[in-house]
């Protein structure tokens, strides 16, 4: 049993925000938001792992709300804004999070690093001072391979009490 | 003549931690990735699977996906070159090329639910996976093994053919069951008769996989002048090189490989999958780039996990503590090619101790299961699992101390391995002596929550790294910088690691050497990210290049104070006159009179190592369990381990808690669950379930070094022995725990309440 994708209105009109910078395109409707900002906005920091929602290497913030852009439609971030790990650093440098991560040698491969970032950055926008266990709780939507967490958890509290 | 170095014991840069090089990128999203490249003309291709575990195919029908919009080509094995049984060397030692070219693309059986049986390429990826999904295969099914009880049960079909009439097979009886080898020293059989104490076990693990979290990923496109080229996310882009060449039939020099970062790999991106089909489907669209991305479903149905197996084991010791036998056989799955690695089980199951008497009879297991890669210390968490749950069997039984009798009978340099060689200098006695020092080992286990138990164990293990060939250039820069270009892809620091040998060397900083990982086009050959090798080779290698650029540089001091060159000495960043002390220059200054004295100062080095140093750790580990649900924590980890020297403390301690993350999954969830029909039931991340930041505590370091007397720098190799011994030290401490043993991976909390409730 196939499908046929096509023919049918075969884009969706979207206006949006990413990274603070306006943004208008047209997305095929079953394009998810991963493909979106990869294929479309050419932002290729977030990272596919899986495309079902379990590894956390998509993670952008949607609206200040961290989310698996694998499970997003492209077509859902008209009139939002969107956060990747692009955003980030300013003209005034890095953010504390990624100077931390570099400091404690927090990434190896670094492929599931972008996605570390933006969802550490959710947390300590909304709770400046979690403590180890909040850090490991927050962060279990996030899957490393390589560093067994340590150094993660170690730069996001350096990061948190940097910030503080 | 191997060279031997006295390593110094203070260092300017090597035992620092700078910020690694790649960083910046990798922390903003600018970092390039095998999946993030983009070519103009470029399309997307899928791959049709098998959903049988063991099937003929009997015809494939492409004429649907051809006639859909978008599609450009639709290949199958008979768009590959006809591959005949030939042994061939594809960088990892002799194979069988139709075995290599029948991984990539199915011929006339799929092997495993998940082998590839055909490929499109869409002008994107959603008509490609739409159109590959029109692709009709008949297949007929046939009867799987999907472990080694099946493989050898009255009526299994021959998985391969051309074993049957094997010599291995022959001699197993079975054309699945492939006899590899047997090591024998001594007299075991003598010695476990005349042995005090006597402890035997089967242990029976489940394949597990790699688990990096980038998918595979490949693009090709061929030029003008019908040269291949490539983009890929590899442990070793020349041995990409090697392999695509020899499916396609054409020279190396005809293939260029470009190593993108790579997000991964622990041995599992050695072989490879996808590159050759994006270079015959890039051909079939008229030579327009392909990109091709695996699905995390298929990366672990049809990419190499590591050997499960049944591991049988004997020891035998006397009343006074001396372990004098061992015997045991290893029979491990290879998935559906052969290659369980089980030689390197072999080499390393009695590594850690002194054994007099022996025998290691080794077998090849052919099932209906993917083809096993290479996976940190690939074939040794197995058998440490077997030999440090029975070292731990048999201290209880005899009243021994447990560690006083791995220290009484702990390897040492002279030793002679199981498999033969004697070793030089290691450091199994230092590192359980520094385990036996360390808080954790001397601290109380604590209380558990009510109703809850704990327990605490240790292991050891061991991983003999590798050297092989590496090819490091460098070139000084005006204002004595250096760029240094290497051919070993940087999976997790070692740009750094390199860049700080050289750094040292030349007696400047860390961020004064540049390193960039470049294309089989331009640099000399260099092998894989693999083996603990790229700190150790492809470090030497850039000492060398740096010995060579003070050697040239010498000559230019010499002609700036016209004496003669054997007259300059080079010590702590300065070139200086031996004869006449008011001549010195820094080597910075030095760099910028390179105009004068005859231009550009460029130097290269490579090296082919056969020696390597062998690695040991140590590890403890607390649990607590709650025998209602079976529910295991790890409430405490340390690991001990022998780096050499470490480089980059920072990452060498990554690696370790890295291997030990890796460890506890292996020991505690993860697993191959395959149904009846031979398809894995757990193929995603949901439930195959690697450990998340809330599953692990922080896991506590110790770094020993006993220098390796053939590295300038004493460095060992340290990536991969931290997932030796993680398997046996949870099961010890779950045995402390509940004070039954399990004998059978994952040990996850239904073996665990079966376990109690018998």
């Amino acid at each position: 049993m196939t499908t046929q994708i096509t023919p049918g209105p075969s884009r969706v009109h979207v206006r949006t925000t990413i990274n603070g910078q306006a943004h208008e395109f047209l997305v095929p409707p079953y394009m998810s938001l991963l493909d979106t900002l990869r294929e479309i906005v050419g932002l290729t920091g977030t990272k596919e792992g899986c495309l079902d929602g379990n590894c956390g290497a998509c993670t952008v913030s949607l609206d200040g709300r961290i989310v698996d852009s694998c499970l997003v439609l492209g077509a859902e971030i008209n009139g939002k804004s969107v956060e990747t790990v692009e955003g980030m650093a300013t003209a005034n440098g890095l953010h504390p999070l990624q100077q931390a991560f570099l400091e404690e040698a927090a990434l190896q491969c670094g492929i599931c690093t972008p996605g570390f970032l933006v969802a550490a950055k959710g947390l300590l926008d909304n709770e400046p001072a979690p403590d180890e266990h909040r850090i490991r709780h927050w962060l279990a939507g996030n899957l490393c391979r390589c560093t067994g967490y340590d150094k993660i958890v170690r730069a996001v509290q350096k990061a948190s009490a940097e910030m503080a | 003549m191997v060279a031997t170095f006295e390593p110094k014991s203070e260092y300017k840069v090597i035992g620092t931690r700078p910020i690694r090089h790649d960083g910046l990128d990798k922390v903003t999203g600018r970092a390039v990735y095998g999946a993030d490249i983009k070519l103009p003309s470029m399309i997307w291709g899928a791959v049709l699977r098998s959903p049988h575990a063991h099937a003929r195919i009997l015809s494939i029908d492409t004429s649907a996906a051809e006639a859909m919009d978008g599609v450009h080509a639709v290949v199958t094995n008979a768009d590959l070159p006809q591959a005949e049984n030939e042994m061939v060397d594809l960088g990892e030692g002799a194979t069988n090329l139709k075995w290599a070219v029948d991984n990539i693309l199915a011929s006339d059986k799929a092997l495993y639910a998940g082998h590839a049986v055909a490929a499109v390429a869409a002008a994107d990826r959603y008509t490609a996976e739409e159109a590959a999904r029109a692709i009709k295969v008949d297949y007929e099914v046939l009867r799987a093994a999907t472990n080694v009880d099946d493989t050898i049960a009255d009526g299994m079909p021959a998985i391969l053919e051309e074993f049957v009439d094997s010599p291995g097979a022959q001699e197993s009886g079975h054309a699945n069951h492939v006899k590899e080898f047997t090591h024998e020293f001594g007299d075991p059989d003598a010695a476990i008769a005349g042995a005090d104490h006597v402890v035997e076990g089967e242990f029976n693990l489940q394949m597990v996989h790699q688990g990096y979290i980038e998918p595979h990923n490949a693009t090709a496109v061929w030029d003008e002048n019908d040269r291949l080229k490539v983009w890929t996310s590899t442990q070793g882009a020349f041995t990409v090189r090697q392999q695509i060449a020899a499916i396609l039939k054409i020279d190396e020099s005809r293939v260029r490989v470009t190593p993108l970062e790579i997000g991964g790999g622990f041995g599992g991106k050695i072989p490879i999958y996808l590159e050759p089909v994006a270079a015959v489907l890039s051909r079939k669209a008229g030579n327009v780039p392909v990109k091709l991305v695996m699905e995390r479903r298929s990366v672990f149905e049809g990419t190499g996990p590591a050997a499960g197996g049944k591991i049988h084991l004997k020891l035998g010791a006397t009343k006074d503590g001396q372990l004098v036998a061992a015997d045991s056989t290893l029979r491990m799955e290879a998935g559906g090619y052969p290659g369980s690695l089980v030689g390197a089980s072999g080499m390393c199951i009695y590594a850690c101790y002194n054994i007099p008497n022996m025998r290691i009879v080794g077998y090849d297991v052919l099932v209906n299961k993917p083809k096993v890669a290479a996976y940190r210390a690939p074939g040794s968490p197995q058998v440490a699992f077997a030999i440090e749950t029975l070292i731990d069997d048999l201290c209880e039984q005899a009243g021994f101390d447990k560690w006083q009798f791995r220290r009484d009978n702990a390897a040492k340099e002279g030793t002679r391995r199981g498999d033969g060689p004697i070793f030089p200098r290691i450091g199994m006695e230092e590192v359980l002596d520094a385990a036996k020092e360390t808080d954790h080992f001397n601290s109380d286990l604590g209380d558990p929550a009510p109703g809850n138990v704990r327990g605490r164990g240790f292991a050891s293990g061991y991983w003999f790294n590798v050297g092989l060939q590496s090819s490091v250039n460098l070139s000084l820069n005006n204002d004595g910088t250096v760029e240094l270009v290497e051919g070993s892809t940087d999976i997790g620091g070692t740009r750094a690691s390199i860049a700080m040998q050289a750094a040292e060397t030349l007696g400047i900083t860390a961020e004064d050497v540049n390193p960039t990982v470049v294309d089989t086009d331009t640099v000399g050959f260099t092998a894989v990210t693999g083996g603990s090798r790229v700190t150790y080779a492809t470090g030497y290698a850039a000492y060398n290049a740096a010995i060579e650029m003070i050697d040239k540089l010498k000559v230019r001091a010499s002609m700036l104070w016209s004496i003669d060159a054997d007259d300059v000495q080079f010590e702590d960043g300065v070139f200086s006159s031996k004869s006449d002390p008011e001549l010195s220059i820094a080597f910075k200054d030095l760099a910028g009179k390179l105009g004068d004295t005859g231009g550009p100062v460029t130097s290269t080095g490579s090296v082919d190592l056969e020696a390597a140093g062998g690695a040991y750790g140590t590890h403890i580990c607390d649990v607590e369990i709650d025998p209602e649900t079976g529910k295991t924590d790890v409430v405490r980890y340390t690991i001990v381990q022998d780096a050499g020297r470490a480089i980059h403390p920072s990452y060498v301690e990554g690696q370790m808690q890295g291997g030990v993350a890796q460890g506890i999954g292996w020991a505690l969830n993860e697993e191959y669950y395959m149904s009846d029909d031979g398809v894995m039931s757990n193929s995603s991340y949901l439930d195959y379930r690697m450990p998340t930041s809330l599953d692990l505590p922080n896991i506590e370091t110790v770094i020993v070094e006993v220098p390796n007397p053939v590295h300038p720098y004493g460095v060992r190799g340290v990536g991969e022995v931290p997932i030796v011994p993680p398997v046996p030290t949870v099961g010890n401490a779950i045995k402390d725990a509940i004070g039954i043993r399990l004998r059978e991976t994952p040990m996850n909390a239904g073996r665990i309440v079966s376990a109690l409730g018998s």
